[in-house]
């Protein structure tokens, strides 16, 4: 095997290169059962972090993890973006945290079998990248991760509903009510 | 008040110290940073204290699967840093290329590589960045590829200077090239930095020493690599990077031809 290249902040200057025009608009334009999953990054002391990025990564409704290109698109004319074509489901997101610490992302729901938005979190300060699960619609019966939890950490987990099709997931990164972060297995370490 | 150099070397010190003595009793040797990492400052209320929760193996979840990119993700231009306005960038034109594997040694094909800088003076095209060092109209310091069928990426860009910042007294980072990595599973997403050799900066600086290994801080240095270098255009630095994490369950690269 070999040995891993190491993880690096990503510090405050990303905005300008990793941010893209859409990136939060995952479901295509004008699709009826689009959702909404906001929420707001907290740190230790409580306070909104203004400079975190999100991504968020999932299953098409279909239940296929196939993907698609297009999350990006560049314009060759202008050196610019295009913007998603609003008809492909790429099922990536990347969103940067705006002034007061919140993230949006308009998707289609995550099918029944993968009922969650997986989650990867970078901020300046944080060395290395997190990775934690939003379930939607609490999550199916018998998962793995959920059930691996006790109760009082499980909820930290489960995009909370606050109104027809909308969902509010808060990541905490420190302390009262810190959110689960997963270890997918690198190598022994975490 | 701020620390001083000299409490975040000492610091820096003690962080190296301990990670030798764990290697030394048979411990892994981290490839990673530990997110709390005192030196950093930053890193303080930014670090969960909870263990993470372990998830094992699992080819059915999204995880092992992850975002793809393709052609209209990216336009030819954006892989030359030099060539993104109407004239040159000032400073010392170079190649960077390399190759992105999984530890399986196997490339990571047609996934997407992201790159920031900031220009040859050690000034970023952002904003915040208020560091009195000019900005270069003709440099905005983004760039992205796709790797080819064998894991290869190449960018054109200027060296990058150094530049002050806040988490100490004299806070200096080394030269450095941000990246940005996706393997064929969001488990081996990679977010993570570039330098170049012999940088005198790099004891004194909290962001690479937050990977307290040595031969782990090794492999964030690019080589020298004199093939790489253009006659009368550009000098070449070799940098490959290896994607930790499990991959998506491919076929064996043996049988892949
Ligand atoms: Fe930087």
């Amino acid at each position: 095997m070999r040995a891993p290249t190491p993880s690096q902040t990503i510090g405050p200057f990303y905005g300008y290169a990793l941010p893209f025009p859409g990136g939060g608009d995952v479901a295509p334009v004008g699709h009826p059962e689009a959702i909404t999953v906001r929420g707001r990054v907290y740190d230790g002391a409580g306070e909104p972090v203004p400079d975190a990025l999100v991504e968020t990564w999932q299953a098409a409704p279909d239940g296929s993890l196939a993907g698609e290109p297009g999350s990006l698109r560049r314009d060759p004319v202008t050196g610019g973006f295009l913007g998603r074509n609003g008809v492909d489901f790429t099922g990536f997101a990347r969103v940067a945290t705006d002034a007061d610490g919140q993230w949006v992302v308009r998707t289609l729901p995550p099918p029944a079998a993968l009922p969650y938005l997986s989650v990867c979190l970078f901020a300046r300060g944080l060395t290395r990248h997190l990775f934690t699960r939003a379930y939607v619609d609490g999550g199916a019966a018998g998962d793995a991760v959920l059930s691996a939890l006790p109760e009082e950490r499980r909820g930290t987990l489960l995009a909370r509903t606050e109104g027809p099709r909308a969902y509010r997931f808060d990541i905490r990164l420190q302390g009262p009510g810190e959110t689960v972060f997963l270890d997918f297995g690198t190598g022994g370490e975490s | 008040m701020a620390p001083t150099q000299d409490e975040i070397s000492a610091e820096i010190a003690a962080a190296r110290e301990s990670t030798a003595r764990a290697v030394a009793a048979g411990g892994v040797p981290p490839s990673h940073p530990g997110r709390d990492y005192p030196p950093y400052r930053s890193s303080a209320l930014r670090h969960p204290r909870k263990p993470l929760l372990r998830v094992g193996a699992d080819p059915e979840a999204a995880e092992w699967h992850g975002p793809v990119f393709g052609v209209t993700d990216i336009t030819a231009l954006d892989a030359d840093l030099t060539r993104q306005h109407q004239g040159e960038p000032l400073g010392e034109r170079i190649t960077v290329a390399g190759r992105v594997l999984d530890r399986g040694g196997r490339p990571v094909r047609g996934q997407l590589v992201e790159v920031w800088q900031a220009n040859a003076s050690g000034r970023y095209a952002h904003q915040r960045d208020q560091h009195p060092a000019p900005l270069d109209p003709h440099f905005t310091g983004v760039g992205r590829c796709l790797t080819d069928d064998q894991g290869a990426y190449a960018f054109t860009t200027v060296r990058p200077g150094a530049y002050p910042w806040r988490n100490h007294t004299n806070a200096w980072r080394p030269a450095h090239i941000h990246f940005s990595l996706f393997g064929t599973a969001f488990t081996q997403r990679l977010v993570t930095q570039m330098y170049f050799p012999g940088d005198p900066l790099f004891p004194y600086d909290p962001i690479l020493q937050s990977v307290t290994d040595a031969a782990a801080r090794a492999r964030l240095v690019a080589a020298y690599d004199h093939r790489l270098s253009t006659p009368e255009r550009s000098l070449g630095y070799r940098w490959d990077i290896v994607l930790d994490g499990p991959a998506a369950t491919l076929p064996d690269p043996e049988e892949d031809h």
